[in-house]
């Protein structure tokens, strides 16, 4: 019996601060002090807290201390767990009540107050690699319940009335979509798990296979019993190792434990399950070229109808889920649909994870109830932004979404509003920006990307992308004209409307989400030939104030294709035709003599 | 496993272990002086002791989890136990056995030990 727990996060961001570096110098240290039988390191999710990684939790106290290096594991050891002496200046500063200098329930910090985990409930809590944590926080109880409890269509009806809707990005009701297969004449039928996550930026679902792999396992098994499935395919893009290896463990496990294979706990449900490696191309989300992917082919997509749910993988009904819509379903069984229906807003129950990046002070994971603004995610949960800038805009739904401006700063998040304002939910990436940040430029990157990844099987999507990525191009080099704007918006009609599968038809959401909400900004690129936000290099000039210069000659020696030159003690000139725009002069200057604009 | 009742056996048990990592403000908690003085004194068995006997008879809501230096350094190994509600009892001068009968007759039985506290090691002075 150990008599104090260490949790050390192990999912990938703090796996590359170092943590796993932490927990073998923390396993030397407390083996040195003897401490091996009374001390239990235990490797979790994500905790969510990534901009302060490597994050680490000592229970019973409930210390969470942040940016742990190895060097502190040693204080951590000697001081908090060999003489009870809790390590202060380690501590997440959040988690310190100032006043008593006492240390609060995490739920009590601003990051976590207005979270609500269903999705990521176990992620930081348990070791994912060890199935009995799971099941000690009712893991699997809901399979039980189940298949001794509930007909199929029980199963069904329950996940129409919690109003579930597919957290991969279209929102589309799970109930229903389950419904359809199920209807479908049988045997053979497939349950299918999209765990390929493609959005730049995006890490939820990545997040959930990390830190609570079971959960995805058991959801999926209730699918299949849903429909009458007995095989389900997870696929997995290859980039993410420490999902895979972690859900092979689990997989592996479920098997031992009798939970996967025949005969169910005694049901006469069989299921099995495998896992397909997917090489990262960002249309293998799609669900059709995912489906063709699993079946060995190249992933691309293909028409629907017919819909995978009548013909799917190897041409049989076929559900797919996202990985994060699984890990809400053994919640929702055994808690009741009432429960989750409680949550959200009218048209969006329950919650929704998001990745938070971009221009904010805690970058991480967050979890909160739909309908939660805007404002409350990126001010109180994100911490604001950084330096004193100030917010311009948060881009959701990745490559095809789009930006939200700071107008709509409090709307409501749900898959309604936020397509009324032209942008969609997508999987849940939230990048904020801020004033330094030029919106032709985000479009441009995004559009770039699609480019990228558009599989070339349709003319529009193939073609199309790169035509509007060519006139961004364009516009941020100054040689955009009023009229490409128009042929922006042409483009992307003809595109969003004629394209084979999905990363076609939102493709030039980004496009046309900035044109419509910073079209300001469009405008000084092509008529005044200026970048508002400083970003678009072609646009920019740097220029050194004769009265501020005082000849010191820093900026001329760091300069990296000597482009300034001046004497000594005397104003320096900057050459337009030689200077590349790196703005190292701005940052080598002390008297803030350089200006860009 | 065949049935959703080792299923649940399985549950219960390992719940018994992961207990600790809940926040829990309304836990009884044995606290141990843990400090150089506590440790020299032999604090850590009578801290094992606490933890495993805790354990053993599956008490819930019981917390078990040490301290600094609580001040009284001639009292050594000092365990406080806080019961919410109830104003906190200091045992003192321990060791494992003294820990043990402590989680039976204290915490189990709600009969604080009066011979080890620190009213009685005062009073025997």
């Amino acid at each position: 019996m150990y008599r104090a727990h260490v949790l050390i996060c192990g999912g990938t961001g703090c796996t590359s601060s170092g943590s796993q570096k932490i927990q073998d110098t923390l396993a030397a240290e407390l083996k040195a002090n003897g401490l091996e039988e009374e001390v239990a390191i235990v490797r979790t999710g994500c905790f969510g807290l990534c901009e302060n990684g490597p994050v680490m939790i000592v229970y019973p106290e409930g210390s969470f201390y942040s940016r742990v290096t190895p060097e502190d594991v040693k204080e951590i050891v000697s001081e908090h767990l060999l003489k009870g002496r809790i390590v202060q200046r380690l501590l997440y500063k959040d988690s310190v009540d100032a006043e008593s200098n006492t240390i609060k329930s995490l739920d009590n910090t601003p990051f976590y107050k207005k979270q609500k985990r269903v999705a990521l409930r176990n992620c930081g809590i348990i070791n994912p690699e060890i199935i009995d944590e799971y099941i000690a926080y009712d893991g699997y109880q809901a399979l039980g319940k189940v298949l001794t409890e509930m007909t199929p269509d029980d199963v069904i009806n329950t996940l129409k009335a919690s109003g579930l809707r597919g957290r991969g990005g279209a929102g589309f009701p799970t109930g229903v979509k389950w419904s359809f297969a199920a209807v479908q004449p049988g045997p053979e039928k497939y349950v299918c798990c999209n765990a390929d996550e493609g959005d730049p930026g995006a890490f939820m679902d990545r997040s959930v296979l990390e830190g609570d792999p079971h959960v995805v396992i058991e959801a999926m098994i209730i699918a299949g019993y849903a429909i009458g499935a007995h095989q389900g395919y997870i696929y997995v893009r290859a980039e993410y190792p420490i999902a895979v290896k972690r859900l092979k463990i689990a997989i592996g496990q479920a098997k031992e434990y009798g939970l996967l294979g025949k005969d169910i706990l005694g049901s006469g449900f069989d299921f099995d399950l495998d896992i397909r490696l997917g090489a990262g191309a960002f249309v293998c989300g799609e669900e059709t070229a995912l489906m063709t992917s699993i079946e060995g082919k190249r992933g691309e997509p293909r028409p629907r109808p017919p819909f995978p749910a009548i013909k799917g993988l190897f041409g049989k009904p076929t559900i797919l889920n996202n990985v994060e819509t699984y890990a809400n379903i053994p919640q929702i069984i055994l808690k009741g649909p009432e429960w989750f229906a409680s949550m959200g807003t009218e048209k969006s129950k329950g919650t929704k994870v998001f990745a938070l990046g971009g221009k904010v002070k805690n970058t991480g994971l967050v979890e909160i109830p739909m309908g939660t603004t805007l404002r409350e995610i990126v001010e109180e949960i994100g911490g604001g932004i950084p330096n004193g800038k100030k917010f311009k805009a948060a881009q959701t739904g990745g490559p095809s979404g789009g930006c939200i401006p700071a107008e709509h700063f409090d709307i409501p998040i749900d898959y309604d509003n936020l397509i009324s304002i032209g942008s969609m939910m997508g999987s849940g990436g939230l990048i904020v920006m801020d004033e330094d940040n030029c919106m032709v430029d985000i479009a441009k990157f995004f559009l770039e990307f699609t480019v990228d990844e558009s599989c070339g099987k349709c003319t529009p999507c193939r073609i199309g992308t790169k035509r509007m990525y060519e006139i961004l191009d364009k516009i941020t080099k100054g040689q955009g004209t009023l009229e490409d704007l128009d042929k922006l918006e042409e483009l992307a009609k003809y595109i969003k409307a004629n394209s084979l599968c999905g990363l076609g038809q939102t493709a030039p959401n980004p496009v046309l989400s900035t044109l419509r909400y910073f079209r300001d900004e469009y405008i000084a690129h092509v008529v005044d030939k200026r970048c508002p936000a400083g970003v678009c290099k072609n646009l920019l000039s740097f220029t050194i104030d004769p009265d501020k210069c005082k000849g010191c000659t820093a900026c001329a020696r760091k300069c990296p294709v000597s482009a300034i030159s001046g004497t000594v003690k005397q104003p320096h000139v900057i050459d337009q035709s030689k200077c590349i725009k790196c703005g190292t002069c701005i940052d080598t200057c002390k008297f803030g003599a350089i200006s860009k604009k | 496993m065949k049935s959703l009742a080792e299923l649940k056996a399985l549950r219960d048990k390992a719940r018994g272990d992961m207990g600790m990592r809940e926040d829990a403000p309304d836990n009884t908690r044995i606290v141990v002086g843990m400090a150089t003085c506590g440790i020299a004194a032999g604090a850590r068995p009578v801290l094992n002791a606490f933890v495993n006997e805790v354990a053993k008879r599956g008490l819930k809501n019981v917390t078990v989890s040490q301290t600094g230096c609580i001040g009284i350094c001639q009292f050594e190994p000092v365990a406080e136990v806080f019961e919410p509600g109830k104003e906190k009892v200091t045992y003192v001068k321990l060791d494992a056995d003294k820990a043990q009968k402590i989680v039976v007759d204290h915490i189990v039985n709600g009969n604080v030990v009066t011979e080890y506290t620190i009213g009685a090691a005062n009073a025997a002075k």
